[in-house]
């Protein structure tokens, strides 16, 4: 089985972000780019299946710059063994990159696709959901435990009101949350052996796919600040103030 | 307009979330129809009918949508959404599975987490974790929208005499996708996200035992209890416990939290709270930045302190 893993280039979760002081996005310029966390473990997940022998292939794919190749080869480091670049330098929005994935389907033929449950800039958690969709696949969204059986997958999922498990059948389109595993750091011999393999660039016209954002950003702007208050010396005065202050116990 | 709200339920009773998401749809004006879609779920299209505001109550009845599965619920959407403008759901795990299914089905983009409505097409959501705020119109014939509960007014629960209409189920993709099990921790606390008072733990707790101080005020002042996520990782509490960018957000009159440092991920999920309490150690942790009130204490003589505190009041 081969498990296509989409993933996102996205600012260093580490990385403090700056509104830009014309209101039309956060500053990207000279800060470190990284893989979206979310979709590390994805292609983590996928290397683990694939040690497992549950799976044979795996194809990361991403949608964007020429820059975005960087990431790519991360996760053919991490062990993907080919990479597929989705050439735009359109903000393509949710929908298209998944129409630009059903493409990718429909070429590759996977019998899994993992990805991240959002990408921690737009945090839209969308993509999975609108390939399965589209793709009239099963869906497991927010997967901290992924096991195979006879018949498909048991995804354990990370929901409000705990651990919720769905039975899917395959093909489906799994999203990963933070418990699903740690990521392996990539060794050096695993960076060298990732220069030399496949990497292909398609376009989203190539694909037959109309990337036109549907939804315009009028603005971005910085939060509502919130102002520190008053510290107080001990647990006595803290009570006190809740009480005859904030009034809220 | 016409605007179309996903109720989320358990089948007997309406969840808070969907009220916040009728309050949402008040502030834009228009008749509010709610979809009650379950398994022998007239008690809750019953209740769906009595929230104010609610104009009509769409019940369909059929065992594949027992478990809110998106698979099944999405082509009901579909079916049940002709005319309308808007399609909004709560921006909790519930809406944020099944509104992406939806929209992609109808061809349409999505608006997630929507915190201010400026405008029928216009509306503000947080992205990177919070730190900016985007302001999006969005062109779509449908707007699909999950809000964040915490931002907007839940409509009066009772009150309401909307009118119920029963449909007939839309045939499911049959077996796609089974429920197994829900895991759910049994708790006699009020809920996290509707809370009056929540009290958070992190790492400086040390171990899921020591929780249990927590627990003391918690008890004593009505209070749900949260964690930071490193604390989940950590294995000291469920995950259902987590609050921040990519677990619960909560607003609650009190939050007070305990052994938190407070990172970026974490205060997404809280900082719209009225009051915050940070009680910590280590003076310089960023949480004090945002908190109102601020004690710099040993959080194994300060929880013991604050709930021997609390009983001399009266």
């Amino acid at each position: 089985m081969k498990i296509l893993i989409p993933i996102k280039r996205v600012v260093d979760y580490n990385v403090r972000v700056r509104v830009k002081k014309d209101g039309s996005g956060v500053e990207t310029a000279n800060v470190k780019m990284s893989m979206n966390p979310f979709c590390e473990i994805a292609v983590e997940e996928a290397v683990r299946i694939t040690e497992a022998g549950k799976a044979d292939e795996i194809v990361v794919v991403t949608v964007g710059g020429r820059q975005c190749q960087d990431i790519l080869r991360t996760a053919l480091a991490m062990g993907a063994d080919r990479a597929i670049l989705i050439e735009t330098d359109v903000a393509v929005q949710p929908l298209a990159i998944a129409k630009l994935l059903k493409a990718i389907v429909e070429r590759e033929g996977p019998g899994l696709v993992i990805t991240g449950k959002q990408a921690i800039d737009d945090d839209n958690n969308q993509t999975g959901q609108m390939l399965s969709a589209l793709l009239g696949w099963p869906q497991a969204t927010f997967a901290s435990d992924i096991e195979f059986t006879g018949e498909g997958l048991r995804v354990a999922r990370e929901v409000d009101d705990g651990i919720e498990t769905v039975a899917v059948k395959l093909p489906a389109v799994v999203t990963t949350d933070l418990r699903l595993n740690e990521p392996r750091y990539v060794k050096l011999p695993n960076i060298m052996k990732a220069k030399k393999k496949p990497l292909d660039v398609v376009t989203p016209d190539d694909l037959g796919v109309d990337v036109t954002p549907s939804i315009e950003v009028l603005n971005v702007a910085e939060p509502p600040v919130r102002s520190a208050g008053v510290m107080v010396a001990d647990v006595q005065e803290l009570v006190d103030k809740l009480r005859n202050e904030a009034k809220v116990i | 307009m016409s605007i179309l709200v996903i109720a989320e339920h358990d089948n007997n009773a309406i969840r808070a979330a969907t009220l916040n998401a009728v309050g949402a749809a008040a502030q834009l004006g228009g008749d509010i129809t709610l979809l009650v879609a379950g398994s022998n779920c007239k008690a809750a299209a019953a209740a769906g009918a009595g929230i104010a505001g609610v104009g009509k109550v769409l019940h369909v009845d059929a065992p594949h949508y027992e478990h809110g599965l998106a698979e099944e619920l999405a082509p009901l959407v579909v079916a049940c959404c002709n005319g309308a403008s808007h399609i909004l759901a709560p921006a909790n795990t519930f809406g944020k599975n099944l509104a992406p299914r939806v929209a992609a089905l109808l061809d349409v983009g999505m608006v997630a987490d929507v915190v201010s409505i400026e405008a029928a097409d216009t509306f503000v959501r947080p992205i990177y974790a919070g730190n900016a705020m985007a302001t999006v119109k969005s062109a779509d014939r449908v707007k699909v929208i999950s809000v964040r509960t915490t931002n907007f007014d839940a409509a009066e629960a009772e009150g309401g005499t909307a009118a119920i209409e029963t449909l007939s189920s839309v045939p499911g993709p049959a077996g796609l996708s089974d429920f197994v099990i829900l895991e759910s921790p049994e708790s006699e606390r009020p809920e996290l996200t509707s809370a009056k008072v929540v009290l958070s733990g992190g790492r400086g707790f040390g171990s899921g035992d020591n929780f249990r101080l927590l627990e003391e005020v918690a008890d004593k002042l009505g209070a749900a209890i949260g964690a930071s996520r490193a604390a989940v990782d950590a294995g000291y509490v469920p995950n259902d416990y987590q609050v921040g960018q990519t677990g619960k957000v909560v607003a609650p009159d009190l939050y007070v939290a305990v052994g938190i440092s407070g990172a970026i991920q974490h205060l997404a999920g809280m900082k719209e709270s009225k009051v915050i309490v940070a009680i910590n150690k280590d003076e310089e942790a960023p949480i004090f930045e945002i908190a109102d009130y601020g004690l710099v204490a040993d959080l194994f003589q300060a929880l013991p302190e604050f709930s021997a505190e609390l009983d001399k009041l009266d």
